[in-house]
């Protein structure tokens, strides 16, 4: 039946008459378009004499023309030193000794410089210097380029002169100490004697004066318990090194507790020798490195790690606290870990991360029972000095009108507090406000002043970071902008017409003894023979542990929050290496997040799923603390966290003085109250769903353990090697025959030159991430944002794959997939794998190119691009390659990265490579990479040809473990060990014919030349 | 009949040109050849009445570090200085000047303080006669300034005038040549004309390309060969893109290598001095020219020397240019502190996804700089004299022997690598030196 239905367009339709449905009928357009504009001139038409043939000619021959321009070659320009520098030859390195100090990283370091420039950061491995470098200090190097820089110094939001600010400043000084009004300082800790001296004597000038430090993270309650026993505002130290039984009560003691820097000592221990090994035992509610790392972690909420101090307390001291036992679950772990740590007696040791002054009290106590080796409380680390009240009270006093000049240096308040609006209102009722700050930050923005700091690398200052050394911080560049340090306007404000450099020099011989300065500038370092010994105060530990055994649970989510190991405290927010870092744990970047446990996510209805290009996405959350709410933030569903915690870290979310790109995540300083890291929080699903972009979607292993082969200490102690760590078998003419007894190749024979190999110890890798942005500044690895990350375009050279175990153990993950028979059980055995355990064990794998001997990659490409060196070393000819990716599908472990855009001088991808200033930290040595080509790890190759070269030039064998590459430099924890197998004395040969050695998907015949060693459990 | 008239006509014209192109070159040749005509100097007779020839040995191996006849340098110019001082008090003031200024002597303290209390070597060595001889030698008349050309052309470019006159010439027989052939047409044709022929008829024969577009084979031939002539041309025509052997820029300053390392024999890497320890061989810089040329001023190589392709003019305006840039007051001996980098034109320019080291090449391997840059001390103008291309590195590294000898990185290698591959000298391609990641990376 035909349809009579009639399908309306209009109301106006319906009116039978109208003319606009008549005109439209008949015309396209309702409106006429404007021929007559351009046609409608006669006279100009017909005057003009270029016809369109004429026009076309023209076109034709300026395209030829121009193309014939073009085939010219540009003239280059040459442009040597009028006076050369003595210390400077073009092409090559030099290396400066200095210390980073920027309030929450301090390490001493070398700083790599081409042709004046600064491009790279090495660990300056003197005696004495304690702490190796992390990613944030590689990374800083970079943010000496930062094009968003504060270039001179602003008076009231103009750029003014120093003069000026010099004028201003004394001006608001005199006429503070005139109305009697305080002068206030506010810094960073910069662990810096000569600076306390000089602000002692600019202070005294002033007869209300006030040093306040603070630190943006605190660690103000340790402080307080360490003075109250030892009477000095100081941190103790850690010897881990000399510990047998380390116990964790939420200190990641691996990430940024307290300064960091433990990993050295605690992965010297970590490798099994002679049958023995460290046993580490972590109690804490988000999983953090050093949980990842334990033998034996125990997920607790705040209030039952309270608890567990206390019992820990109790079995080491004998005393007996009454104390709500440990939850159900986990009540038998607590008293099994205190009973370890009490039999380890002085080779025991606990540390906490609570922000509670009678936690870090009970920790002293416990360390003092044991008489514990590892705890060096006569070794003061003064990497934190932050006092919480002291802040807190300035707070109060600038709201009240009592202080009249506020100097600033190496603080954002008003990112960083808590109640940052209030402080940014506040500061106008102070008459002087100065921020000495490297960007027109936060604060800076809303001072009188904002004065132009310079980077560290720009910078003259010494640090003492733990008592008995004293290291020296030296410029390794001319600034870059017009920029003065508060040491130098302290001085020129104080009438004192030396510079800071002069001061320094003169001041510093009070504070080391034995070298001279010259050598002091040289070594970066300089450490005392005899430490003073310590007499501890007494301290009332039954009452803290009393107190702190009644800490009671509100019934709430208990949030912790924490700092990321790429993000920090947020100071080097604009930097885009550390914003494309990806997160050890969740191996998220370009986000934080409130990470969930699986059950209460399950409870709030909140999911994590994957879509179909290959994202992960997240839903958004509400979260309320102590009513502020926090809106919209992604919400990332984590094994291992505590049940009734809720994990947010600090340092994202900034907005000011940040390229667009940079301006991501959420700010968690808001809740950050009273500088205590643990709040009660409510947490509700919100609407929408956020676009994370993380490098790894793939959780478990999927009982693969031959990927990340691992077995107990006692295993590896009582079996043979063939046991745990089994030769994959293949067949060859039916029969079961070892995998490396099989060639489809001709073996070339390496056994003449170097041959390069590169070992990787599972135990002692903590996937601290330091080698990733390590590998960064030496090949020049571009940043290729958050889009194309959440595309699986990410560029890192040198990934460290996170695996969590599906069962509590990944040995129970192994014994569960080869006992899964039939179709239908192995479908769900394998989709119930998927999901990592409640509380996994975690396994931490760094991937890079392996350098296969018989490269899967090789035999594939089409134009040779890649080859093979007889030195072990898979070549890649960028110039060479033309793309068509056929090696990266062929490689088995997916290590190839291609360059899918232009990443240089692209402003689509307006990060360091697309600004003069950011291409400064670019590494000439190696080239930069263009689009449509492929890139992968090239194990350095410049970095050993110019150590063969050094040895040919002069004239002498290659000495032991001399060759490095950038990641095994960069690995303080000596996971990473890189040398030339055919040099018997080089430490890589040995560990080649170590027990533990294996090689990465051995069943394929690779041969790669990296190898990793069994991973050994001390459960 | 009529054509052997025209024959004569045609020679006529030829003779003609010969004529009139020879007495052009002829008026350049004379230019050439005008004599450089030195002013020949008479020994003056001088007061002190020593051995001006001696004296001028003396003034050479002793005096002319920091003294100058006409000019100030470290010292003060020296000639008619005889005239300026008593005898006497030249002799202490050549042989102590600094006991002379000690012991207050006003013209002494006056001397020292005028040229900024630099201290004058003390020569106690020469003897009375031997001042004399300086002093005579001092005393010499300076020569006569050469009168400039009005045009004040130098040499060179008075060359090329001349060059631009015999072109002209040519240019005009030329002219004149095609003149007379249309004449000769022309009279051709009223001859044939005037006699009846008719000059356009052709014979009824096949034209030359029709017989050649009939026969296949040859037609097949002949595209074969245009095909692979065409092929050549167009690989060789690829193939130099990007390749830019015998690059010869204008410089900035006119740096003459000609003179420097081949007239005056500097090593290479006396100014080159990174080339030892750097992958570049690098520019130097500025202060390394004044190392020398805080003394040489001008250029005073004589004017007939083979070498010389520019007049002294020309030279000392080049090094003035040095002065300009380093920032340098000639007359005041001393430097202004205003400097300009010199912006020099790169004439090796190797790809960014090259390695190239030099050290490795200069300290390790003992490669001479002239294997790959040609024979630059003959270069009054540098140039890239390699074609600097892959295969030209990789031929090398084929066909050079490792220099092993008082190397003890290479000792154990080599002798290894050798007994392996048979042979008693290994080449660089043998020691893995042809591998791609070798030079890129």
């Amino acid at each position: 039946m035909a349809s009579n239905k009639k399908y309306w367009q209009s109301v106006e339709e319906l009116n039978e008459n109208s003319s606009i449905v008549e005109t439209l009928r008949n015309n396209e357009f309702v409106e006429e378009i404007p021929t007559d504009e351009f046609l409608g001139n006669e006279e100009a038409m017909s005057s003009s004499s270029t016809s369109r043939r004429d026009f076309l000619k023209y076109v034709g021959f300026s395209t030829a023309a121009a193309s014939l321009a073009a085939c010219e070659g540009p003239v280059i320009k040459s442009i040597p030193y009028v006076v050369q520098p003595e210390e400077i030859i073009p092409g090559v390195a030099d290396y400066y000794a200095t210390t980073i100090a920027d309030g929450f990283d301090f390490a001493n370091i070398l700083i790599k410089t081409r042709e004046g420039r600064p491009i790279k950061v090495e660990n300056n491995r003197m005696p004495g210097s304690g702490i190796s470098a992390n990613a944030r200090v590689y990374a800083s190097v970079l943010s000496l380029y930062d094009s968003m820089r504060l270039k001179q110094p602003m008076v009231a939001g103009k750029p003014a002169s120093w003069e000026e600010v010099d004028t201003r400043v004394k001006a608001g000084l005199a006429e503070a100490a005139a109305s009697g009004g305080q002068v206030v300082l506010l810094t960073n800790t910069m662990a810096s004697p000569s600076t306390d001296k000089l602000i002692a004597e600019f202070g005294a000038k002033y007869a209300n004066f006030k040093h306040v430090v603070y630190d943006s993270v605190s660690s103000s309650e340790a402080l307080d318990a360490y003075q109250a026993v030892y009477g000095e505002r100081a941190l103790a130290n850690y010897d881990l090194s000399s510990a047998d039984v380390i116990v964790a009560v939420g200190a990641d003691f691996l990430g940024d507790w307290q300064g960091g820097g433990y990993d050295t000592g605690y992965a010297g221990k970590r490798i099994p020798k002679q049958g023995k090994m460290s046993k580490h035992i972590q109690m804490e509610a988000n999983l953090t490195l050093s949980g990842s790392n334990a033998d034996k972690r125990i997920p607790l909420t705040v209030t039952q790690q309270k608890h567990a101090l206390v019992h820990l307390y109790n079995e080491v001291t004998g005393s007996s606290v009454s104390v709500p036992a440990v939850g159900e679950k986990y009540a038998a772990e607590v008293k099994k870990a205190a009973k370890q740590l009490k039999d380890a007696g002085s080779k025991g040791v606990v540390m906490t991360g609570l922000d509670d002054v009678n936690a870090q009290l009970l920790v002293i106590a416990i360390n003092q029972a044991l008489q514990s080796e590892a705890f060096k409380p006569e070794e003061a680390r003064y990497t934190r000095k932050g006092d919480a009240k002291q802040v807190q009270a300035l707070i109060n006093d600038i709201k009240a009108g009592s202080v009249s000049a506020l100097i600033m240096s190496g603080v954002n308040p008003v990112y960083t507090l808590p109640n940052g609006a209030e402080f940014k209102e506040a500061l106008g009722k102070v008459k002087l406000s100065v921020a000495f700050s490297m960007k027109e930050d936060e604060t800076a923005a809303h001072t009188t002043v904002a004065a132009a700091a310079p980077h560290y690398l720009e910078s003259w200052g010494d640090v003492v970071i733990t008592k008995g050394t004293y290291s020296v911080t030296q410029p390794t560049i001319r600034p870059l902008f017009d920029t003065r340090q508060l040491q130098d306007a302290l001085l020129s404000w104080s009438g004192n017409s030396q510079s800071y450099y002069e001061y320094l020099k003169a001041s510093s011989s009070e504070f080391f003894t034995g070298k001279s300065w010259n050598q002091l500038v040289h070594d970066g370092i300089s450490v005392s023979e005899n430490v003073p010994a310590l007499t501890a105060g007494a301290a009332d530990f039954g009452g803290a542990a009393s107190a702190l055994a009644g800490a009671k649970a509100t019934g709430d989510f208990e949030l912790v929050l924490y700092t990321k190991t790429g993000m920090g405290d947020g100071q080097q927010a604009n930097n885009p290496w550390l914003q494309e870092f990806p997160d050890p744990i969740t191996r998220a970047s370009w986000d934080n997040y409130v990470t969930v446990a699986k059950a209460d996510a399950e409870k709030l209805g909140l999911e994590n799923y994957h879509v179909a290009n290959g994202g992960l996405n997240g839903s958004y959350a509400t979260l309320e603390v102590n009513g502020i709410k926090l809106e919209k933030v992604p919400v990332m569903i984590q094994p291992g966290q505590a049940v009734g915690t809720l994990g947010l870290s600090l340092g994202y979310g900034r907005t000011a003085a940040m390229k667009q790109e940079m301006q991501v995540g959420i700010n968690a300083y808001p809740v950050y109250k009273n500088f205590n890291s643990f709040q009660s929080a409510k947490i509700s699903k919100g609407n929408g769903d956020h676009e994370f972009a993380c490098l790894q979607l793939q959780k478990t292993l999927m009982g693969r353990g031959d990927i990340v082969k691992e077995t107990t200490l006692e295993i590896f102690n009582t079996k043979d090697a063939s046991e745990w760590n089994e030769v994959p078998q293949v067949s060859l003419d039916h029969s079961e025959v070892a995998s490396t007894s099989v060639d489809l190749w001709e073996s070339f024979d390496r056994t003449v030159g170097h041959h390069f190999n590169l070992s990787i110890d599972l135990n002692a890798c903590t996937g601290c991430g330091a080698c990733v942005i390590a590998c960064h500044s030496e090949n020049n690895v571009p940043v290729v944002g958050k889009s194309e990350v959440r595309r699986s375009r990410d560029m890192h050279w040198l990934r460290i794959d996170r695996y969590y175990s599906s069962e509590e153990t990944f040995a129970e993950d192994v014994e569960l997939k080869e006992n899964t028979s039939g179709l239908m059980n192995s479908i769900s055995t394998f989709n119930a794998m998927e999901d990592p355990a409640e509380n996994p064990q975690v396994a931490f794998q760094p991937v890079f190119c392996q350098h296969c001997n018989h490269a899967p990659c090789e035999t594939v490409c089409p134009v040779a691009a890649t080859s093979h060196g007889r030195q072990g070393q898979n070549h890649m000819a960028y110039n060479r390659c033309v793309g068509t990716r056929y090696c990266a599908n062929n490689c088995p472990y997916k290590v190839r990265r291609f360059n899918w855009f232009l990443y240089n001088k692209n402003s689509e991808f307006d990060y360091h490579m697309n600004d003069d200033l950011g291409r400064m930290v670019l590494n000439p040595d190696v080239n930069v990479r263009s689009r449509g080509v492929m890139e992968k790890c090239s194990l350095c190759l410049q970095m050993t040809q110019a150590t063969i070269l050094k040895a040919k030039r002069e004239g002498r064998p290659v000495a032991k473990d001399e060759f490095s590459t950038a990641c095994s430099e960069a690995c303080g924890s000596g996971a990473l060990v890189f040398g030339d197998i055919n040099n018997p004395e080089d430490t890589v040969t040995k560990l080649k014919e170590d027990d533990r050695m294996y090689h990465l998907l051995e069943h394929v015949g690779t041969q790669p030349n990296v190898f990793f060693q069994v991973k050994v459990r001390n459960t | 009949m009529k054509k052997v008239g025209n024959h004569t006509s045609f020679s006529r014209i030829l003779f003609f040109c010969l004529a009139l192109s020879l007495s052009f070159s002829f008026a350049s040749y004379a230019q050439d050849a005008a004599p450089a005509a030195d002013a020949g100097q008479e020994a003056a007779a001088s007061a002190g009445a020593g051995d001006p020839a001696k004296g001028k040995e003396l003034f050479n191996s002793l005096c002319a570090a920091c003294h100058k006849l006409d000019a100030k340098m470290t010292g003060p110019a020296l000639r008619g200085v005889s005239e300026k001082h008593d005898r006497e008090w030249l002799y202490k003031w050549v042989r102590n000047s600094s006991e002379l200024i000690k012991s207050g002597d006003a013209a002494a303290v006056k001397l020292f303080a005028e040229n900024n209390n630099q201290v004058m070597t003390a020569f106690p060595q020469l003897s009375n006669e031997d001042i004399d001889n300086i002093l005579a030698y001092t005393s010499e008349p300076a020569p006569v300034v050469e009168k400039k050309t009005p045009g004040g052309e130098p040499v060179a470019q008075e060359g090329g005038a001349s060059n631009n006159l015999i072109l002209g010439a040519l240019v005009l027989v030329l002219l004149v040549l095609i003149v007379m052939l249309v004449l000769v047409n022309t009279t051709l044709r009223k001859v044939a004309a005037a006699n009846g022929v008719d000059v356009s008829k052709k014979g009824n024969t096949i034209s030359f390309w029709q017989a050649y577009a009939r026969n296949q084979f040859l037609v097949l031939v002949t595209s074969i060969l245009l095909l692979l002539s065409g092929a050549y041309f167009l690989y060789g025509y690829l193939m130099q893109i990007g390749v830019d052997q015998g690059y010869e820029p204008i410089q900035p300053i006119h740096f003459s290598h000609k003179i420097h390392a081949g007239e005056n024999g500097i090593d290479c890497k006396y100014c080159h001095s990174s080339a030892r320890v750097s992958k570049t061989s690098g520019i130097p810089s500025l202060n390394v020219c004044m190392n020398c040329h805080k003394n040489i001023s001008e250029f005073t190589g004589s004017k007939d020397s083979t070498y010389v392709e520019y007049s002294k003019e020309f030279y000392t305006a080049e090094i003035q240019k040095l002065y300009d840039a380093v920032g340098w007051d000639k007359s005041a001996q001393q430097y202004t502190g205003k400097t300009k980098p010199v912006k020099w034109v790169r004439i090796h320019n190797l790809p960014d996804f090259v390695y190239f080291n030099h050290s490795q090449h200069v300290s390790v391997a003992g490669v001479e700089c002239q294997t790959c840059h040609g024979p630059v001390e003959t270069f009054e103008i540098m140039k890239q004299n390699a074609p600097l291309t892959m295969g030209w590195c990789i031929n090398c590294h084929r066909e050079t022997n490792v220099k092993v000898e008082g190397n003890d990185y290479y000792k154990k290698i080599h002798d290894e690598l050798a007994k392996k591959y048979g042979v008693q000298k290994l080449t660089a391609a043998n020691m893995g030196g042809t591998e791609c990641g070798k030079c890129h990376y």
